[in-house]
């Protein structure tokens, strides 16, 4: 089992998990028109920083945030290590930055960058949960992140999946995504006595599964989405599930897809969350930013709570995981 | 962990379980040749981009070796690299250059890494995990490997793992494995 020590989003709806979970209550959005911010590229509708940012101090910035309260300098351990969740990092290279980024914070291990497509954010902690787990480290820092470009916009839009308006998920009016970018932290430790309050949320499972059916569709019958959910089901059940934070995207085959595997599931009853209408859909940041709104919506009033986060992406892969408090 | 069968594949040579297959062509052309000779039936290949060929000719022959191919037989693809999808994000720039503004939707769906991955599951039906990770040195790849078949539970699990690169036209590298755990 590792804890959640800390955590940040950076956004266009502000700056930390408090400020991006109040907007979110709100009902805020990020989201807005831009005509002409690439050239030749269509308008279209995302969620985008007023000043553009880069990703490197994006990413220290948001990290700095998530470890501020803690009482000891998690960053220089030899038994800490940051994983960074990207799908095209700073202009198409990976792993520059994340060595950039561990630099600046002296640690000495050799940052691991996650590569899952849109599953990024939710592999990322399955990761960390496993090496942690393991015993290989400690700490783990996840930051997620995803800036937008010409390059990505165009190609969303050459598929035919960019919704022209702000996104509607799980609608039947929905016309497809909405991109965006954020930032965001979660910090893991194997030792609760690393966070500052209690009490803390637990990483309890996580689970991933290709659909092994097509590269850009998603299966008709959920078969990855819905084997990751039975995986994490594993010593609950869906009646203690308070919060099922889906994909969303809004497209008319991935909601679809999701309805079907959470129905298999048995999560049909569940409240579930989708924020790309808040959001947009923030790539490698999405499973980091979803999940920590999760954990802030869902507490009860005995502060005890139970939420799953599911994620699908390109390349029919399926990730899932399911956290505690 | 057991290494059952292993391949490496530079763009002149393939070394399948310490052996060398002969080959006439070298780069690009190399997979072609692989691909006529040992595979033939799956033309969805002259879609791929190098990486994703590159990928596919190693389960197709690691696989072969061991006769074992569907759902059951492998739990986990785990592939990394260091420079992510740079050969085709390189080529996909290419189709919005200015003033010549062709978004390719094909070029598009590879420009992620880890639809390498998403290809060999999608040949061999393989259900399990797939995941792909950028990493600075290849030995990062082992404490990776190690910790998602040891989270897997204490059944057997096997896995095809390693390495998958591909960073410019006709530059590829590949040492990828079939493990099992004991």
């Amino acid at each position: 089992m590792i804890y959640c020590i800390g955590h940040s989003i950076i956004s266009s709806l502000g700056v930390g998990s408090e400020a991006n979970v109040a907007a979110v209550r709100k009902g805020r959005s990020g989201l807005k028109i831009y005509h002409d911010r690439y050239a030749d590229v269509e308008p279209f509708c995302a969620s985008l920083f007023d000043t553009p940012q880069e990703f490197v101090p994006l990413c220290v910035r948001c990290i700095e945030d998530a470890i501020g309260h803690l009482s000891f300098d998690i960053c220089h351990l030899p038994e800490t290590i940051i994983i960074v969740s990207t799908t095209k990092g700073d202009r198409l290279d990976l792993i520059t930055p994340a060595k950039q980024i561990a630099a600046h914070f002296g640690n000495p291990n050799l940052p691991i960058v996650v590569s899952n497509a849109c599953t990024s954010g939710v592999c990322a902690q399955i990761t960390a949960k496993r090496l942690l787990e393991a015993g290989m480290y400690e700490h783990a820092i996840v930051v997620g992140c995803d800036l937008q470009t010409r390059f990505i916009i165009s190609g969303f839009q050459s598929f035919k999946a960019l919704s022209p308006e702000p996104c509607l998920p799980f609608s039947p009016d929905r016309k497809g995504l909405n991109l965006g970018e954020a930032a965001a932290t979660i910090v893991y430790s194997r030792q609760p006595s690393a966070g500052s309050s209690r009490p803390l949320w637990t990483l309890e499972a996580g689970s991933i599964h290709n659909d092994a059916n097509h590269l850009s569709a998603p299966s008709r019958t959920g078969e990855g989405a819905y084997r990751c959910l039975m995986d994490v089901l594993q010593g609950t059940t869906p009646e203690a599930i308070d919060l099922l934070g889906v994909h969303g995207t809004a497209t008319p085959y991935n909601d679809a897809m999701e309805t079907i595997a959470i129905e298999r599931a048995g999560l049909q009853n569940i409240p579930i969350s989708a924020l790309k209408p808040q959001f947009g859909h923030t790539m490698g940041a999405a499973g980091v930013v979803e999940t920590i709104i999760c954990m802030l919506m869902a507490k009860r009033k005995d502060r005890t709570a139970e939420v799953i986060k599911m994620l699908s992406g390109f390349g029919g892969v399926n990730a899932a995981i399911r956290l505690k408090i | 962990m057991k290494t059952i069968h292993e391949i490496e594949i530079t763009t002149t040579e393939v070394i399948l379980d310490r052996k060398p297959i002969t080959v006439q062509e070298s780069g690009d052309k190399m997979l072609v040749e692989l691909y006529r000779r040992y595979v033939g039936d799956y033309p969805k290949f002259f879609k791929m981009d190098t990486l994703s060929r590159l990928g596919f000719i190693a389960a197709e022959l690691l696989l072969k070796q061991s006769a074992i191919s569907g759902e059951q037989s492998v739990d986990a693809i785990i592939l990394a690299n260091r420079s992510a999808s740079i050969k085709n994000d390189t080529d996909y720039l290419a189709t919005i250059s200015n003033g010549n503004y062709y978004p390719s939707p094909a070029l598009f769906v590879y420009t992620l890494p880890n639809i390498v991955a998403g290809e060999i599951a999608i040949r061999h039906h393989i259900q399990g995990e797939t995941a792909f990770y950028i990493l600075d040195t290849p030995e990062q790849l082992e404490q990776i490997i190690q910790s998602t078949l040891q989270a897997q539970g204490t059944t057997q699990r096997t896995a095809l793992a390693g390495w998958c690169e591909c960073s410019e036209a006709n530059k590829f590298y590949a040492k990828i494995q079939l493990l099992r755990t004991i």
